[in-house]
This record gives structure tokens, C-alpha cells and sequence, in this order.
């Protein structure tokens, strides 16, 4: 499945200055792995060390929370778009 | 250089007093560098020592910036106890380094001060800053 995938700013380095990739997966975490496997190092700073999503990383499928989804686990099909949004947080 | 129209400006100072003691947060959209509009954000913390923006009003206001062909030009906070000069928690949290981190300080409600940052990877600069 093909899904279209909306960078930050800051994760576009990874891919050559691209907003947008596509990647493949029938489920978020499978397409991030996908994502690593073409742009390795660019789910460093979205995922955490024990492979869960990182707090301040918020993504989206087609603009609903994955959070309020089934997170990582959130079934994407074919088109779908997935959003990575950094939050907008400090002290 | 960055320079904020007074009315803009006002807006922030507003919007920071309103939220005392907590830190106020909010967004400066902008064209060509130059701010259009100041958006007055929920600080989903509420607290006097944090601030994070509502991820659902955040994307609201991304995708309403993408539809008018707006930059995120700014994100605003106040500190409300301390300078206007980003903290150990700014630069962990600093995921924009295409945007100026604009920190107000409000530890003189009198005469509030606002300071505009880069921070890229850590490192911050202060970048030259013009009201009116």
C-alpha cells in the first residue's frame, strides 16, 4: 500500500529537501520502517528508543491523531496521507 | 531582521497578560518574511514553567496557514518569571528551525520584553528585532 507522507521542516534533510515522500506499509509503524529503510535516520527523533512514538512527535492519517487512533499499530490504505508534526512545546 | 507591526505586537503583550502566571504561547504566520496575522494559542500545560501548544488547534492553524500560502514565521512564548531568552527546555524542544523563537518576558508586566531567537540544533542566536 502507498501512502503519501507530509515531512516537517526538520526531517526533510533526510530526504533530499523533500515535503513529501511516499513509503509503504499496511500499517503506520510499516511505513515509517519503510521510510527509515529509504531515508535512514529520518524516524531517529519520531520514534523512541523502545519503539514507541516519541511525546513530542504528533502524527496524523488524513488529519485525525494517530494517538486517538491505534497509534503505531493504525491500519493505512492505499492514498491515505500521514502528517509528521513536531508539537510546539518548551519551558 | 524581523520586524512586528505594533498592532501585532499588542496582540502578544494581550495575550501574554491574559494568561499570567501562566506562560502564554501562540503563533506569528508571515509572507515573505513579513507577519500577517498572530495567532493566540491554548498552552495545553497550563503552567507558569512550560508551555505546549494543543496538537489539534496546532494543526488547525498549519493547514489554515497552508490554504492562505502563509509561513510559520514565529512561535511566540512568555516567560513569566524570568528573561526573555530561551531555556534549557526551549532548545530541547526546538523542532522549527526555520521559524524565530520569540520569547517575551513578563517578570516587569509594566514593560514586557520581547526577544526573537533561532535555534537550530541546540544552538541559539538572537536575531535583530524591530516593534512598529
Amino acid at each position: 500500500m502507498a501512502v503519501n507522507v507530509k515531512l516537517p521542516t526538520i526531517l526533510r534533510k533526510h530526504a533530499g529537501g523533500a515535503a513529501r515522500v511516499t513509503a509503504q506499509g499496511s500499517t503506520l509503524r510499516e511505513v515509517l520502517e519503510d521510510l527509515e529503510r529509504s531515508y535512514p535516520g529520518i524516524t531517529k527523533n519520531v520514534l523512541t528508543e523502545d519503539g514507541g512514538l516519541h511525546r513530542f512527535i504528533n502524527v496524523y492519517l488524513n488529519d485525525e491523531d494517530v494517538r486517538y487512533l491505534g497509534s503505531l499499530e493504525t491500519p493505512v490504505a492505499e492514498g491515505d496521507t500521514v502528517s509528521i508534526l513536531p508539537a510546539v512545546a518548551g519551558g | 531582521m524581523l520586524r512586528i507591526p505594533d498592532d501585532l505586537y499588542r496582540e502578544m503583550v494581550e495575550h501574554g497578560l491574559r494568561e499570567f502566571p501562566n506562560e502564554a504561547c501562540g503563533l506569528l504566520a508571515g509572507r515573505d518574511g513579513v507577519p500577517v496575522r498572530f495567532f493566540a494559542m491554548r498552552n495545553l500545560d497550563a503552567s507558569p514553567v512550560s508551555y505546549r501548544l494543543d496538537p489539534k488547534e496546532q494543526l488547525r492553524v498549519f493547514d489554515l496557514m497552508d490554504e492562505e500560502g502563509w509561513d510559520l514565521l514565529g512561535i511566540f512564548h512568555t516567560h513569566t518569571h524570568s528573561e526573555a531568552y530561551p531555556s534549557e527546555t526551549d532548545l530541547r524542544l526546538a523542532f522549527y528551525p526555520d521559524a524565530y523563537y520569540l520569547v517575551m518576558s513578563l517578570s516587569d508586566r509594566e514593560r514586557p520584553e520581547l526577544r526573537a531567537f533561532r535555534i537550530v540544533d541546540g544552538e541559539v542566536t538572537e536575531e535583530e528585532l524591530e516593534i512598529g
